[in-house]
């Protein structure tokens, strides 16, 4: 069975400096996969490199058997390929049912269009209503962004990315900057995602990476050093040494 | 309708103006004129947040537009807003197809290079435009065959109250569109919009050639009321002083740029008839206590106001 997706040689470097190298993973339906490493590691380049921010100097990005590496971003969203944000990057003065409205008009094509009604599309809002309720968002939905809670913002940014219906979703630190007492809603959360949706999270959270992924990838000055199941990851001499030694090299990729 | 109450309000004040002040009229038509132009920089700068020194470039193109067609015949007076319209439109796509390749500083340096480089064609033109002397001349027919434009200036008043107030009630419903909130959202935020799936750069572009619609329909109201067109109508000046109406007025509500240009054009008005020396000076003045005192224009102090109102009255904030 051909994977999903899968990054074939994935390669970035800034002048002299590789920040990523020869990166190759796949994964498929359902995958839940984490992505960790490091301080400087490159995890959020590879993310960047996967959805079109940034040009790889090599290798390719495959989304269900189509070359995607010559798109730009806007293009490999619309294709499935979706991410959100380590930072949560929202619109201050707009509500979170404004911020998924928009996304779901956008996605059926309306959303550049003048002649048409914002609100009011009752299949629309029926959609938006049921994305929020599932991230526990409803009760802050006519709320402004720039007054509801910073875990709320992070839900939010996962409820825009399931607005567009991805196929693989980059879920970018999903937890940090979350007050430890809200984190269990953003599990709750990752663990409602659809079943048939492949996601990829870069999570430091070791607690969390444990209980949400089926597989761990370890990443380290920009190369995978380690691919397996979590409960081996610990034990493995490469990954504790990229965590514990070795960190002036870690830094001279950062 | 959105905003019917404000529409109403709109109307009212208008016609208030027309019945407090009929020596005026001549002015009065003036400031709605600008308003368009105000209006048309406030859709490209209060809701895209692409600032412009050079919007007048637009409102010139609808005037050249309009009044060239006039001396060549053309005088029904709608026919002419349209011709303006089309005109502003075309040259807000070229102008937004350079601008929107350079962002920030270089982008508004763009604007007052393309200002100039309208204003030195209208010039160089001169066997259209009459160069630096104006086009002058233009005769234009009665409004639906009936209203004549009188000396007095009452049907171009009217006239260009009624395009106003069109323009304003298809503006409310352009930016409560899906169009228009995506246009916010670029404003905040070009990067999400694009993880949101949605180009970004053709919305822009849009977003110019219905600014560029407007201004040209502002600039064709000028030329028919005054029948002349002159260079300072595609000037930096212009372009500068209906930008600091908007700020004035504040940015990204229409009503803002309304209330901008009534009250700088009016007080312009007042100081230079009472002090002809050092009117500016007060002008000046006037922005700077607005900036200070409310830095997100008048429209942004009302806002605050009412809300400290109604939270005052126990409702919720």
């Amino acid at each position: 069975m051909s994977p999903l997706f899968r990054v074939e040689g994935l390669t970035k470097s800034f002048g002299g400096l590789a920040v990523s190298r020869n990166i190759s993973l796949a994964m498929s339906e359902g995958e839940r996969l984490a992505l960790i490493g490091p301080n400087g590691a490159g995890k959020t380049t590879f993310v960047n490199l996967v959805t079109g921010q940034l040009r790889p100097s090599a290798g390719r990005v495959v989304l269900n058997g189509e070359d995607v590496t010559g798109l730009g971003a806007v293009q490999r969203v619309r294709k499935g390929l979706v991410r959100t944000f380590q930072v949560t990057r929202l619109f201050s003065d707009m509500t979170p049912e404004e911020h998924v409205t928009l996304t779901v008009l956008q996605r059926q094509g309306r959303a550049s269009r003048i002649l048409g009604r914002f609100h009011g599309h009752s299949e629309v809002s029926d959609e938006v209503g049921a994305i929020l309720r599932t991230l526990g968002l409803l009760e802050v939905a006519r709320r402004k962004v720039g007054e509801i809670a910073y875990g709320q913002r992070r839900l939010l940014e996962i409820a825009i990315a399931l607005a567009l219906r991805p196929k693989v979703l980059l879920l970018d630190e999903p937890a940090a900057g979350v007050p430890a007492a809200d984190t269990p809603r953003i599990e709750q959360a990752l663990e409602s995602l659809p079943p048939s949706l492949a996601v990829l999270m870069i999570e430091h959270d070791m607690d969390l990476v444990f209980r949400f992924a089926r597989r761990v990838v370890v990443l380290a000055s920009g190369e995978i050093i380690f691919e397996g199941l979590p409960s081996e990851v610990a034990a493995d001499a490469k990954v504790r040494e990229a965590y514990l030694g070795n960190y002036a090299h870690a830094r001279s990729v950062a | 309708m959105p905003d019917l109450a404000g529409i109403v309000i709109i109307a009212a004040v208008g016609m208030a103006g027309y019945w407090l002040f009929p020596d005026n009229l001549a002015l009065l038509t003036r400031i709605v004129a600008v308003a368009l132009l105000v209006l048309s920089i406030d859709l490209v700068t209060g809701y895209c947040g692409v600032a412009t020194l050079g919007q007048a470039a637009l409102f010139g193109a609808g005037a050249y537009a309009a009044g060239i067609a006039c001396v060549n015949g053309m005088t029904e007076p709608l026919t002419l807003v349209l011709i303006g319209a089309v005109a502003g439109a075309v040259a807000g796509l070229l102008m937004g197809s350079v601008m929107l390749r350079a962002h920030g500083l270089a982008q508004l340096v763009l604007s007052i290079a393309i200002v100039q480089l309208f204003h030195e064609a209208a010039n160089k033109a001169s066997a259209y435009t009459g160069g630096s002397d104006g086009l002058s001349g233009l005769m234009v027919s009665p409004l639906f065959g009936v209203f004549a434009f009188d000396l007095w200036g009452k049907t171009a008043y009217l006239f260009g109250l009624s395009l106003l107030v069109f323009v304003f009630i298809a503006l409310k419903f352009v930016v409560s569109s899906p169009f228009g909130i995506l246009c916010r959202g670029i404003k905040e935020d070009p990067i999400r919009v694009r993880a949101m799936g949605a180009f970004v750069f053709p919305v822009l572009l849009k977003m110019f050639a219905i600014s560029g619609a407007v201004a040209g329909i502002g600039g064709a109201l000028a030329a028919i009321s005054t029948q002349v067109v002159g260079l300072d109508s595609v000037s930096f000046e212009l372009s500068a002083n209906a930008l600091v109406m908007l700020v004035l007025g504040g940015l990204g509500t229409l009503y803002g740029a309304l209330a901008g240009t009534v009250i700088f054009m009016g007080f312009e008005h007042m100081v230079s008839a009472i002090n002809p020396f050092h009117w500016m000076t007060m002008v000046g003045a006037l922005l700077i206590g607005v900036v200070l005192a409310a830095p997100s224009g008048l429209s942004g102090l009302l806002g605050t106001i009412s809300r400290a109102t109604t939270r005052g009255k126990g409702g919720r904030g």
